[in-house]
Parts: C-alpha cells; structure tokens; sequence
C-alpha cells in the first residue's frame, strides 16, 4: 500500500506497466505511456516526471522507459 | 391526472406465429395459437368473471367462476385454462352459465366478512367486483355456518399484513411467490375448509422465508394481503409512471398517490425491465423520502468544526460560487471540481459535467462508477467498442447456460434474479464463481450444477483456466471468431491462453478452485446453444478489475456467444443510474457518449452548443482528488448526491482529503457522513419530487416523474443551475427534457432521444438514432461497434494486498437485499428491521480457533484501520474468507479497506482486504470518536427570529 501521492502515483505506474507486460518492449512501452496520457491529469504527469527527473526510484523498467517517452513528447526538445 | 388502470386479461399472452380464429359471443376473434379462451375474449373487450386468474401468473383454474360453453363440447370448461381452437364456437353468457357462477359466488360469500365499507380493499376488490358482475343478490347458505371470520390477522411484516378472514384461497399469492419471486415461501397448508394460505410451516411471514418483494400483495384479489400504507391511507385517486431510484435494474412503478401523498409504488406491468414484478426496496422502501432527517434548508458553515447555519438558497449558493471562484484565483482553474452521483437523473449528471467542464474550465469530474463498474467501461469498450453490456434483461429467457461471476443477484438485482431464476427452472444450467456460497448456488428448484468457490483476488486466473480449456479442448467457435474478430489478435491471444501457467490444474494453486470442477464448468459454458454471463462487483472491485472484465469478454467472443439473444456479457450495475451517469459524461476523460476529451470532433461539438473552450486534458479521478488535496493543489469540490466518506476505500484519507479542502458543496437529501467535511450544504430532494430519466444496466433509459414537489423547493437540476450561474455560466433551461433535447443533439448514440420518444415508446435502449430509431436492445449483431471484436491479454498478476501472520484472513464486502449502498435510503425505513448492523460472517473453524461465538463483537483490523462487529458464523464463505457489508456507518467497513485499486482505472480493491479478528467488547475507540464527530458536526444553529 502506498502512503504519498508520489508513491501512489509510482505504484499505479508500475501496475499499468505490468498489465502490458506480456507485450514486447517497444509495444507495452507505447501502450503504457498511451495509457498516462489518456488517463492522468497533468499535476500527476508533472509529479511522475519530476520523480523521473529525481532519478525515478520505484519504477519499474517499464514504466520508467513509457514515462520517459510521455515526457520527451510533452516536452519536446 | 386519474389512477392509471391496467387491463388484467386473465391469462398470459402467447407469442406463437400460428393463429387462430373462433367466435366469441357471436364476434369472430383472431389470436396467437395456444391463446385461453378467457384472453381471446378479454382482448376483444369481454371480461369473463374470474377469481383465480390473472395475466402475470399461470392458469390454475381453481376458482370455477369463468366457465364457458363451448359448442360442441360437453360441460362449462374453465376459460383461463381452455386454449382456443380454429372455429371454435364460444359463449360466455347464459342462464346455464349465471346460474352456475352465482352459486360458486354464494359459497365464497357465505365464508367472508361483509365489511365491505370499512374494508380497505372497498373500490378495489375483485372479489367485490365478481360479485357485481354475476349479479349476486343473496346468500342462501346464510352466513352462520362454520367460517374462517375469526381468523387471527398476521401484521409481522412492516409493510403489508395478512388477514385470513378475507382470504378465497385462490392461491395467487403462493403462484406469485412461485413462478415470479421463485422464493416458494408460501403454501396451501391444510386440506379441504381448513385450507390456508401458510408462510414456510406455519410460521408468520416475517419469520418465514418471504423476502417481501409484495409480488403475493399484487396478486391478492382481495384484502387479505394488503399494504399497510392502504389501510392507513385509503385507496389512491391518481398515478404516474415512474422508475425505481435504488438497484440498476430500473423497475418502472406507478406511484399511487392521494394529494401529494404516496399511497403505495406497484410495479408496472409494462415496464420492460421488471414485467410487473418488484422487491423489497423499490416496492416499500421509499418512506425515506418524508423521512424526518430531511435537510430542505441550505445551510454554510466557515469552517467544518463550526456548527451549520440555515440560510436562503441566494445566500448558499452565493456563498459556494464566491469560495469556489477564490479558489480559482488563488490556486489555479484546476483546484477545483466535483463529483455527480448515480442517484440522480441523467439530466442532473449531464448539467454537473457541463458545470465542471464549461464552467470551471477544467475536467476534473468524476462519478461513483469509479468505485464499482469503471472497469466495465474500460474492459468493454476496448473489446467490443461500448461501454455498456451487450444485452436486454429479456435475453435471459433465451439462456441455456449460465454463468454468474462475483454478482449476488438476488440480493443486489432482485428482481432480475427472479426472471434468472425462472430461466434456470426451465433448465437452463447454472455456474457460479464466487468466493461465497450466494443464495443462488441452491435455491428452491435451482441449484447450481458447478459453484467455482474461488479465492478473493484470482477472478483472472479463473476466467483464462476457462478459456484455456476452451481453446485446448477444441471448443472454440471458428466461425464466429473468423467472421467477428480479428484473427491475428485472436491467434495470438490463443497462443497466451495455452500457455501451462493458464490451464486450470496450474491456476488450481491461486484459485482453489479443482481443475476438474473449472473443466466441466468451462465445457458447460462452451457447449451450451447459448452461454451468457452475467457479472457484478465481485469482478471489477480488484486491482484486475479490468483484466477480469477484458478475459470475461474474450471468453464470450472465443465461444461466440456475443450478438444475439440469449448470449453476452451481462453488468449488472449496481445503483440505479449508474449507467446514465457514466453514459452522462461524467468520467474525467470522456464527454457525454464516451467521447475522449482529446477527441477534438466531439470537443467541437460541444464547444459551438455551449460556447466556451473545453480543456482536452483529462481531469483528476476521487482518488486523485483526495490525494491533490492532501498536497494542497485540489481545494474545492461540489459533490451531488454521493457519499464518498462511507462508499470509498480508505476512509481515513478520505477524512484528511476532504479536511484539507476550503469548500466541499455536498447536495443530498440528508446529513450524510461527507457532509461532516462540507462547508456548504444544498438540500436534495427524491425522486418522487422531480422529472427526468434514468438508465439502467440493459441501456434502458426510462422516466421518472414527478409526483409531489420538492420538499426542498426545486429539483437538483434547477440547483445545479443556480450554482452555474453565480459561476457566471449562461445556461437556461426551463424543464429537464430540455437537457435532454441538448444531450441528443451533441451526442450521436442519444440522437434519436427525447421525452417524445421515451413517451411514445414507453423507454428506449440506446443507441437510439437515425440507424436505430427505437433503440437497441441487443448491441454487436451485425459485427462489433468497434469493428472487429479484440482480444486482448489478460495476464493474472496477484493482488500486492497479501495474507500474512498478522492479517492471516481476507475480508471481502458486498450487500444485502434489505439495505441499499451507504443506506442512507434504506436506513431510513423500515428495512432496518432485517438489517440493523453490518455484521462480519467468518467460517466455524476459523471462528473457533479465535474463540468467536455467533453474536459476539470483534476486532476486524488491516493494514489501512479497524473497526469492530458482530460475528455472524456461516459455513456461506469459505475458510480463511470473511464477508460484510457497508450499509451503516456505524460500521465504517470502510475504514479497514485499502488504496489498492485496479490497474485501468482506479477502482478500489474492495473485495480482498488482508484482515485479522480478534475479540472486542464492543465499537473501537476510532467509531465512538467518530461517532462523537458526526453528532458535533451535525449542529444546526436554530434560526434567529426576526425583530
């Protein structure tokens, strides 16, 4: 059980990252960051990609690498 | 407006194509094959004298008041029990035939009393009618021979009594229970005179197996069982239809009025989900509504700890807008938002959406759905290409197998369980999964040939071990999946469910459920004409709710039971509107029709008809909410009609949420316990006082009615409004059919809707539009919405909520018929007499090794609280399994619940809880605290008189 809203917010990451795990790599990591996008309100894509910023500790692989994709297309270069 | 009358033509139509022409009384009649004569005649407009006949039950033919002659044949024949015949000759009047029914008159006369006008029956009576009609002038038995006149009355039940000295023994009553409850709590006891009506073996009906679903009350001919409310009353003068405001089942009622008073609700016979059949809610249950608790005053407070103060509906919303636009100002456009309840009508939902969206300029709205059938949308809508179950409610009588997953519908959907179990005992089979042993698993006629006793928190393993036996054993529908589906998706799907880790005997280990039982249950399903399953929350309240609903939709797909009648994947909602309110709009990412924000056709749309700019971001989900509120960024929240402190997990951060927050605007017929949080309160009022519509789990959208007005002084929608427009929002509507004329014109699956039309066709399924002008009673026959059917994988990940040495146990929650969600309806009736307290069931062996005795209080704890119970020991759940409910507040079952939730879309885990028991002496320090709390928080400042 997660008890801050950052450790929520990683944790719900991570369940989503798992729900598309059986998909290969590339896939899952557009379908978990399709997923963010659909779903999260921007206070909580800010959160998640400061926490990815911060180094993103808690995340899995997966759920690192569609966050990170989400954020290199939310703010591109 | 008068008392709307419905024809009862004794018997029960057929549908049969073959018809049959005869002569009735000289006027020849055409009718379906298999047709009574006594309908064929009552169709043409002559009501042949009868008793024991009515057209929601089965001929009987015991009363012997509505013989025929037939030409040709010998005797008087019972009409109700003669079909008719090709040329057939018939006469239903003739001295023969008055002579014979007088006498049959006089014998039922000479044994009743004859207190016609001081019987509460008198202007409604068939018996009294009967008699009119066969001309009876005198009893020449006299009436002093032996009698049943001092038969004791029965006034056990709250809401109707039974008076045997009035009874016929026509035996409707115990028809009724039969072939349309399908309880058979009640019998003939006796023989000969001393024949009687018996609840169970002679015991009164609140102690018997009666359910009070009034279905015996209905069909009574006479006083003998009469609704409490008549006898008090009187007989009501005028009517209206209207639809049930509790289970998503959406019975329509006629509310029987005198004044403004409600006299009774009787179900409709025309309402197309509940054919003239009811439960104990919709049918008794709505005293809630004139109930003392009532709030029909606004009231504000500055802070939460202050006492409430009365106040105008001017100085209350006023009030609300100014705080809600400082918010604003102060910390952004995003800080605010609100919740719309699925107790309100689909008007009401549509507006507060429109509110949040156009209004506070953001998208932060959302719904109770997000804590029961969410997962349903996401599930549904990525398979199929909806949001909503496949089928009508009528499609059940065309099943051959089903299959039931964590629904209790003979608690939670009453009265569609009746017409389930009527189904099953025509033959229809019967699977249920489902941790307890629900009522349907055996029940009188019906018992279930496979009960998938699963463990909590493995409904995914379950349904793919089901499909991998289907795929393995060769049971799958090629045909059907190469027409429908796309055969790649599905190849690849199939590839997954073949996997070992899938197959019943590996996921034997998670479920508990043997492989040989999951095997012949899967092959039931499979081989069946027509395999149809039907779910409940036992499915979406999982951190796999989701998954489950998407594996329970490739199963249906991989058997090709989807797209006709008898088949599909079957939700069955919980509140009244839950469908409407998520079909309303009111999810953070979706506009009305389930449009995504980002979808900037739909954004368009609603942009010209409303004229401002909608944000195309989604907004926050309750959860979120409470969590952004924590961390200061959320501030503000308008909540209609829900009570999100008992409905939602983890009571405790709600608390510290809504604690946070610098107004919470709580809309709601009572001081519900959110409202101990609220700064504002906006009094509701019921749905007996308002008009719009509601839509229930088969897409039914259906009228409510007004029938009295609002205590309160306006209906929710025109407070919505108000508070729109000190929000600065244009918005003008002068009645509900107003939003809904808006809805269908920027909604394209609503376009053909209207108040009209719902008039006209009585109620309509959507999607209703120009290629479905009536609606759409069974979705997916030509193809998929979407296409081609997907199937998706599904992989079973277990619940992170794991059993241990310190909460060796799991909790699982659900209802109970008597009560209804948090219960602040239910509560506040007599229903209460069945269900005082939410009591926590446990299993004999784990209850003794914790020295737990039937009735004592204990300690029920998890990680996230505890709160304590009574113990109730049942062998209904499994070891190591406990079960309760979350009707009462006192209870707060919510406190021990935890964040967890689905993976999709948030829903909460309500379902698996790792719990430990101890004993207690009663409620923890947390409940007396909180009790102590609610009654501080709900002061009210007496109104100061004016000098």
């Amino acid at each position: 059980m997660s008890h801050g809203t950052i450790d929520r917010l990683v944790y719900m990451a991570n369940q989503i990252s798992k729900a598309f795990a059986h998909d290969p790599e590339a896939k899952a990591v557009a379908e978990i960051s399709d997923h963010l996008k659909k779903f999260w309100e921007k206070r909580m894509l800010a959160q998640i990609f400061h926490h990815l910023d911060e180094g993103g500790e808690g995340l899995d692989p997966l759920a690192k690498q569609a966050v990170a994709a989400l954020q290199r297309k939310a703010q591109p270069a | 407006m008068g008392l709307i009358q419905e024809t009862d033509y004794g018997t029960k139509p057929r549908q049969a194509t073959a018809l049959v022409t005869l002569t009735i009384d000289g006027e020849s009649i055409t009718v379906p094959e298999g047709t009574s004569v006594m309908r064929a005649a009552a169709e043409m407009g002559t009501q042949i004298p009868k008793l024991c006949a009515t057209d929601t039950l089965d001929s009987f033919g015991s009363c012997r008041l509505c013989l025929v002659q037939i030409e040709g044949r010998p005797g008087t024949p019972a009409s109700c029990t003669t079909p008719v015949a090709p040329g057939m000759v018939v006469h239903t009047q003739n001295s023969k035939l008055a002579k014979l029914r007088k006498g049959v008159m006089e014998l039922y006369i000479s044994d009743h009393p004859l207190d016609c006008l001081t019987c509460s029956a008198n202007g409604n009576c068939e018996l009294q009618d009967a008699a009119g009609e066969v001309g009876l002038r005198e009893v020449r038995y006299g009436y002093e021979g032996k009698n049943h006149l001092d038969a004791e009355k029965d006034v056990s039940n709250p809401y109707f009594q039974f008076d045997p000295s009035k009874c016929i023994v026509c035996s409707r009553c115990v028809r009724a229970c039969e072939e349309i409850q399908g309880t058979f709590a009640l019998t003939i006891g006796g023989s000969g005179f001393n024949s009687k009506v018996s609840p169970g073996i002679s015991e009164d009906f609140f102690d018997s197996e009666c359910v009070s679903c009034g279905a015996c009350v209905q069909a009574c001919p006479t006083a003998t069982l009469m609704e409490k409310t008549v006898i008090e009353i009187g007989q009501p003068e005028h009517s209206a239809v209207t639809t049930c405001a509790y289970c998503g089942v959406g019975c329509t009622f006629k509310a029987e009025m005198r004044g403004e008073e409600v006299v009774r609700l009787v179900p409709y016979k025309d309402g197309k989900a509940n054919h003239g059949h009811s439960c104990v809610k919709g049918r008794f249950a709505w005293g809630y509504a004139t109930h003392k608790d009532r709030i029909t005053k606004p009231m504000i407070r500055e802070k939460i700890t202050d006492p409430w103060k009365e106040v105008t509906y001017e100085e209350a919303i006023s009030y609300a807008a100014d705080k809600f636009k400082q918010i604003q100002a102060e910390h952004g456009k995003d800080s605010i938002g609100g919740i719309t309840s699925s107790r309100c009508t689909n008007e009401e939902t549509f507006l507060v959406q429109k509110l949040i969206r156009a209004g506070f300029g953001n998208n932060n709205v959302d719904t109770c759905a997000r804590v029961c059938h969410s997962p349903t949308g996401y599930g549904l809508v990525n398979t199929y290409g909806t949001s909503a179950g496949t089928q009508d409610f009528d499609s059940v009588d065309e099943a051959d197998v089903i299959l039931v997953i964590g629904a209790n519908p003979t608690d939670g959907h009453p009265v569609f369980a009746s017409r389930m179990k009527k189904r099953l005992r025509e033959g229809a089979k019967l699977i249920v999964a489902d941790p307890r042993r629900i009522d349907l698993v055996r029940t009188p006629h019906v018992e279930a040939e496979h009960h998938l006793a699963l463990r909590p928190g493995t409904n995914v393993a379950l349904v793919n071990a089901l499909a991998h036996t289907v795929i393995e054993e060769g049971l799958a529908d090629e045909n059907f999946i190469r027409e429908r589906c796309d055969w790649e998706e599905f190849a690849e799907w199939a590839a997954f469910i073949m996997r070992p880790e899938n197959s019943p005997e590996a996921t034997e280990v998670h479920t508990g459920v043997p492989a040989a039982e999951l095997r012949a249950a899967a092959r039931l399903y499979a081989k069946a004409r027509n395999g149809a399953i039907y779910y409940g929350l036992g499915v979406t309240e999982h951190s796999q709710g989701t998954s489950t609903v998407i594996a329970i939709a490739n199963l249906a797909m991989a058997t090709g039971n989807v797209g006709r009648p008898g088949v599909g994947v079957n939700p069955l909602r919980g509140q009244n509107n839950v469908q409407g309110s998520c079909d309303m709009g009111s999810f953070p990412h979706e506009f009305p029709g389930y449009r995504h924000v980002s979808d900037d056709t739909a954004r368009h749309i609603l942009e010209i008809d409303w004229g401002v700019s909608l944000s195309n971001e989604p907004g926050l989900r309750i959860p979120n909410m409470i969590d952004a509120a924590t961390d200061g960024t959320f501030l503000g929240l308008y909540i209609q009609g829900e009570d999100i402190v008992q409905s939602d997990p983890d009571t405790k951060h709600m608390i510290s949420g809504l604690s946070a927050m610098k107004c919470v605007v709580v809309q709601d017929l009572f001081l519900n316990e959110t409202a101990d949080y609220a700064h504002v309160f906006l009094p509701g009022c019921s749905f007996l006082e308002k008009d719009g519509t509601f839509t229930n789990a088969e897409r039914r959208i259906q009228r409510i009615r007004k029938v009295m007005k609002p205590k309160n002084g306006y209906a929710d929608w025109e407070v919505t409004l108000m508070l729109a427009k000190a929000m600065g929002m244009t918005m003008e509507y002068s009645h509900p059919s107003e939003i809904m004329d808006e809805v269908a014109r920027t909604t394209p699956s609503f376009a053909g809707v209207s108040y009209k039309a719902l008039d006209d066709l009585g109620s309509i399924q959507w999607p209703c539009n120009e290629k479905a002008p009536t609606g759409t009673p069974v979705m997916h026959i030509d193809g998929f919405v979407r296409g081609r059917g997907k199937f998706i994988i599904s992989d079973y990940v277990p619940t992170d909520e794991k059993t241990g040495p310190r909460f060796p146990l799991l909790l699982t929650t659900g209802r109970i018929l008597s009560q209804y969600n948090v219960g602040a309806q239910t509560r506040r009736t007599e229903n209460s007499i069945w269900h005082a307290e939410d009591v926590l069931e446990i299993h004999p062996f784990d209850a003794e090794t914790r020295g737990v005795k039937d009735g004592s209080w204990v300690k029920l704890a998890s990680r996230a609280g505890e709160t304590s119970l009574r113990a109730k020991i049942t062998d209904r759940v499994a070891p190591g399994v406990v079960y309760t409910t979350f009707h009462h507040p006192l209870t707060q079952a919510n406190v021990i619940t935890t964040d967890y939730s689905d993976w999709a879309t948030n829903c909460p885990e309500y379902k698996v809880t790792a719990v430990q028991i101890s004993l207690s002496n009663g409620p923890t320090e947390w409940q007396n605290e909180y009790n102590a709390h609610s009654a501080q928080a709900r002061r009210i400042v007496p109104p100061v008189a004016a000098e």
